[in-house]
């Protein structure tokens, strides 16, 4: 593949807090279409590279790239802010506004569309996440799964060049993490570029094109979920596999 | 009883003169400490070291000292600095500060309770600071504090009352001025007494109403 497919490009990133250094140099980068999965022990700095990517954490070094624009050393972080969906563990939805109101706010007030175009576009991207009948609810009148969904619809809308996923499913009831899932499977399938941090290997091994392997701050290991779960190369990968194996057996 | 119904009826166009001097001192403070309080409560929350720092200090002294200390200060101590207030004025600017130096903790406790993931949801939308804060954060924020705001307009309303100190012409001042005339002094101050009362009731009441209007769906059963 071409220099040109490249969405995201990351090159020696780190990250610390005081004294603790969470990111110790992380890089790789991602197709245009390409579904990436994060997955590692809680505390490795998965959701800090996240928050890193769209400067939500500022990193101490290394540098990131959004297509062509470097995203480290941008002026206009509003601006490239838009091209990057995110989507969060407890969602972030604005407990004043309706499904369809939280879709809207991004597309009138940053985007600054027409209000008629931007109900339009915030109602399509609702139906696509099969939400099209609670657009007038409002979040807390949602269930986690329906919650989600509405997060994952108003990052779409802003028409992204790619989405970060932190743990989409991990505040959720067993029941509804299905329908969050399946939502997200048809997105990568739709040519959507996904980052996404999860513990769903169920997913990983479906949908994601590789797997990356983080521990302490570093990748340990990152191949094609075929590799990763037949073959494992690292030790500790196979132990976290194992751990995760055991807890949610396949 | 009897006494006291003529005491309230005799003396109605003073009493009535009176309590217009105490709301009007008491609608324009409220309203000035509100703006008040949002700048100093956003100072606060979201601002640098400095603005953080002017804000706690401002903050402290205000809270930290007695109103009508302050009162004094601005009645008494600006003159012979070249100000001159007259009455009305110098209490409505001491409680306008004291109230928003109120009013400015109960906003940034509304202010604090709103998750901070709204906060990053909101910025990763590409909006600005500014723009979250007031997009998405203040209209939460207002709506969470109307019940401690509440409570800072009733104590304001009553506190107005120390504004006769300084010789602002409102209800307790006016209550004074008939009772020291008549010496009916248990009278006199219980209908003013009923007055505060009775206006505090309806103010409580017409909050209430405001709360439930823009109360958000769903978060009823929170209460």
């Amino acid at each position: 593949m071409s220099e040109e497919n490249v969405v995201l490009k990351i090159e020696n990133l780190k990250k610390s807090f005081g004294d603790k250094e969470v990111l110790k140099g992380v890089s790789f980068e991602m197709k245009k279409g390409e579904t990436k999965v994060i997955i590692g022990p809680s505390g490795t700095g998965k959701s800090t590279l996240l928050a890193c990517i769209n400067m939500l954490v500022v990193p101490n070094g290394g540098k990131i790239w959004l297509e062509n624009e470097e995203v480290t050393s941008a002026k206009n972080l509003n601006k490239i802010r838009q091209e990057i969906g995110f989507v969060f563990q407890d969602f972030g939805l604005f407990s004043h506004l309706t499904a369809l109101k939280n879709i809207m706010i991004g597309l009138t007030k940053v985007k600054k569309m027409e209000k008629e175009a931007a109900r339009e576009l915030a109602m399509a991207e609702l139906k696509r996440v099969g939400l099209e009948k609670e657009a007038s609810l409002y979040p807390a009148q949602l269930s986690g799964g329906q919650k989600q969904r509405v997060g994952i619809a108003r990052a779409l809308a802003m028409k992204p060049k790619i989405i970060l996923f932190d743990e989409p499913t991990s505040a959720l009831d067993p029941e509804l993490i299905g329908e969050v899932l399946s939502v997200m499977k048809n997105l990568a399938l739709s040519g959507m570029t996904m980052l996404v941090v999860t513990h769903e290997m169920g997913f990983a091994r479906t949908v994601s094109d590789e797997i990356i392997f983080m521990e302490n701050g570093y990748i340990v290991e990152q191949s094609s979920p075929e590799e990763m779960f037949k073959n494992p190369k690292n030790q500790r990968t196979k132990e976290f596999l194992f751990k995760l194996n055991e807890l949610y057996g396949e | 009883m009897e006494k006291i119904w003529n005491i309230a009826v005799k003396y109605w166009p003073k009493l009535l003169e009176g309590l217009g001097v105490t709301m009007e001192m008491t609608l324009i403070s409220v309203v000035a400490g509100f703006l008040i309080g949002i700048v100093l409560a956003i100072a606060r929350v979201y601002g640098n070291k400095f603005f953080y720092g002017l804000s706690t200090v401002i903050i402290e002294i205000i809270r930290g000292t007695p109103l009508l200390v302050q009162l004094f200060i601005l009645y008494y101590g600006l003159p012979p600095l070249g100000v001159n207030l007259s009455p009305f004025i110098a209490a409505i600017i001491g409680f306008a500060i004291n109230s928003g130096c109120y009013q400015a903790e109960y906003l940034r406790g509304s202010i604090q309770s709103i998750s901070g993931t709204q906060m990053k949801a909101a910025r990763s939308l590409g909006m600005s600071k500014t723009e979250a804060i007031m997009q998405i954060i203040m209209p939460q924020a207002l709506r969470r504090v109307i019940p401690a705001w509440t409570n800072e307009f009733i104590y304001l309303l009553k506190y107005t009352s120390l504004a006769y100190i300084v010789g602002a012409p409102e209800l307790m001042a006016q209550a004074k001025f008939i009772a020291s005339r008549n010496f009916q002094f248990f009278e006199v101050y219980l209908v003013v007494a009923v007055i505060y009362l009775v206006v505090v009731l309806l103010f409580t009441k017409i909050f209430s109403i405001l709360e439930k209007k823009v109360e958000i769906p769903g978060l009823e059963w929170v209460r």
